[in-house]
């Protein structure tokens, strides 16, 4: 349980973070979802207590981070995959964490093999790629087999196979009753990982709602009709809670019914249909639509392509 | 990479040990963070082999080539010993690199994860380099001394442990050297970045002594001797330097420093971000 109350982190004049609160709650997987610079990794960093918050607080299990006597076992986090000495290697890395609260050296064979790096767990880490280090940094953050597990990005730099890897992993874990907190810019990845959503952009809390309630609002319902008839079927359908645009000749979007109805209508006037389509908005779409305003950083060119949120190619927030 | 696989694996059953985070745990972090980088042992061989290997090289040159016509009376034991300025580059870089090193790789924030309350990750740090150098440097200073009188003893130069200021100024440079190990920690921790830690450091302790001569010469004696390295220095000498502080007068000074700047360190490294 993750618990932020007005949570506060200024740099400057700059808001990296604006009076954030949120209940993440046990059992599921909730996704931290916002465009690049939403403040994201800062509102993680705050909840590890590496930087302290401006105002307002955040706790996790009911106490601030660093007051936990045995923290590893409490919240283990990915922050970035580069939180790793370049010099050193895996298993050791993981050896020097596992040190501070007494996890065997078993423990740490056991998570390098969870995370498939047992092949290079003797090698440096600054040789290895931006893949193999996240699965290091997932390595550490499952280290003290805690309740709470916090991940920044987890997919970033993974190949298919290890995308997929994680997510039944995020699930797992929250089957087994873990708070499991993960935040990514990319809808898609959320949609098919998280049941709870949390969306921030510039630092405010746009949506707290689940996954479903998310996808639903985002259907535009609209259908796409195309018809030879369509003059005569646009008056048919109209009524006080429909709406008909003609886009273009013989071809109608209609808002507020749904594709059975529109063909029961059809067939009782003897009506021929030539495309009876509902368009449904994809999610990435209505992240998009939803943090529009919020997004940081507007490529220069406004022209993203529709599926693709602005700056969907960057690393991190 | 071969085992991860599609199905959710169960990450746990080994049963993990509910341990708190202690300051002797910390230690054993620390110790081995220390001796899984390349760079503590090869930093380490480079300050010994400096000392131990140069300074009887010297020794020897000295010796074999005395100046004033062959009369020169060698100070045995300082001139053994002379290579710690050399040594001292190493011992002080590698200090730096412990702390800093962690800012540059972002590894700082693993440690502070794991140790948030953040204060035990530099006294371990602190604790256990200068535990290793306290041993490393009193052996190097040692083989020194003792290479080096070996070398001067067949030109009938050799000092002796007995001989007054000898031991102290033997053990004094291992203490001296441990010392400037905990003012890189120290250093690092303040200035978190590598190039401008290590240019303090060595700005303060071998820069500022030698603009003194800019200074009004009536100020000389008030300030020089009261400078970090100077007041170092002040052990080192087998007959005590007049214009330097007394010799354990002046250690106490250069350890006080130290002490002040892991102090500063503590309390910015528990305030700031990491």
């Amino acid at each position: 349980m993750i618990v932020a109350s007005n949570l506060t982190k200024k740099y400057g004049e700059k808001t990296a973070v604006d009076d954030l609160s949120f209940t993440i709650k046990p059992g599921i997987v909730t996704g931290f979802l916002g465009p690049n610079g939403a403040g994201k990794s800062t509102t993680m960093r705050m909840i590890m207590g590496l930087d302290a918050p401006t105002s307002g607080s955040v706790t996790v299990n009911g106490r601030h981070y660093a007051e936990h006597p045995a923290p590893l076992h409490e919240v283990g986090a990915l922050l970035e995959a580069r939180a790793i000495h370049t010099g050193r290697s895996a298993r050791n890395h993981l050896l020097a964490l596992a040190a501070t609260t007494g996890i065997s050296a078993r423990r740490v064979d056991e998570v390098i093999d969870l995370v498939g790096l047992r092949d290079v767990a003797r090698k440096r880490a600054g040789g290895f790629s931006l893949g193999m280090g996240q699965r290091l940094g997932i390595a550490s953050a499952l280290l003290g087999d805690p309740a709470t597990v916090i991940l920044d990005e987890p997919v970033n730099g993974l190949d298919p196979e290890g995308i997929l890897w994680i997510r039944n992993l995020l699930k797992g874990l929250a089957a087994e009753g873990r708070t499991v907190f993960v935040s990514s810019h990319l809808m898609s990845e959320m949609a098919v990982t998280a049941e709870h959503l949390i969306v921030v952009g510039r630092g405010k809390l746009i949506a707290d709602t689940s996954v479903e309630e998310f996808t639903r609002s985002a259907s535009r319902n609209v259908v796409r009709v195309r018809s030879p008839h369509a003059d005569e079927l646009r008056s048919l359908l109209l009524g006080p809670d429909v709406s008909v645009e003609s886009v273009e000749p013989g071809t109608l979007e209609v808002t507020g019914l749904d594709s059975d109805r529109i063909g029961t209508v059809a067939a009782e006037n003897s009506l021929t249909l030539f495309e009876l389509a509902p368009q449904q908005a994809s999610l990435e779409e209505a992240f998009m639509e939803l943090t529009r305003d919020a997004v940081e950083y507007h490529a220069s060119t406004t022209t993203a392509v529709a599926g693709e949120p602005v700056g969907a190619g960057r690393s991190t927030t | 990479m071969s085992t991860a696989t599609a199905t959710a694996p169960s990450p746990t059953s080994a049963p993990v040990a509910q341990g708190k985070v202690t300051q002797l745990r910390v230690l054993n972090s620390e110790w081995i963070k220390l001796r899984t980088l390349r760079s503590t042992p090869i930093t380490l061989l480079v300050a010994v082999a400096a000392e131990v290997g140069l300074g009887i090289l010297v020794t020897y040159l000295r010796a074999s080539h005395p100046r004033h016509g062959g009369v020169e009376h060698i100070n045995g034991a300082e001139l053994s010993l002379a290579m710690y300025r050399l040594a001292q580059l190493a011992v002080g870089v590698l200090g730096v690199l412990i702390i800093s090193g962690e800012y540059t790789t972002g590894m700082i924030r693993a440690s502070l994860s794991a140790v948030p309350k953040r204060l035990p990750v530099l006294w371990a740090k602190a604790a256990v380099y200068g535990a290793v150098l306290l041993v490393l440097m009193t052996i190097a200073s040692l083989a020194a001394f003792y290479g080096g009188q070996a070398v001067l003893s067949s030109y009938g130069q050799a000092a002796h442990m007995s001989d007054p200021g000898v031991t102290r100024v033997v053990f004094g440079t291992a203490l001296y050297l441990t010392v400037i190990g905990l003012l890189g920690v120290a250093t690092g921790a303040l200035i978190r970045n590598s190039a401008g830690a290590i240019a303090a450091l060595f700005g303060v302790l071998l820069v500022l002594p030698g603009l003194a001569d800019l200074l009004p010469a009536t100020w000389v004696p008030n300030v020089v001797p009261y400078l970090p390295s100077k007041a170092g220095e002040a052990l080192l000498n087998v007959v005590p330097d007049p214009s330097l502080m007394s010799p354990w007068n002046g250690f106490a000074l250069f350890v006080g420093y130290a002490v002040v700047l892991l102090a500063a360190a503590a309390v910015l490294l528990k305030r700031r971000d990491a």
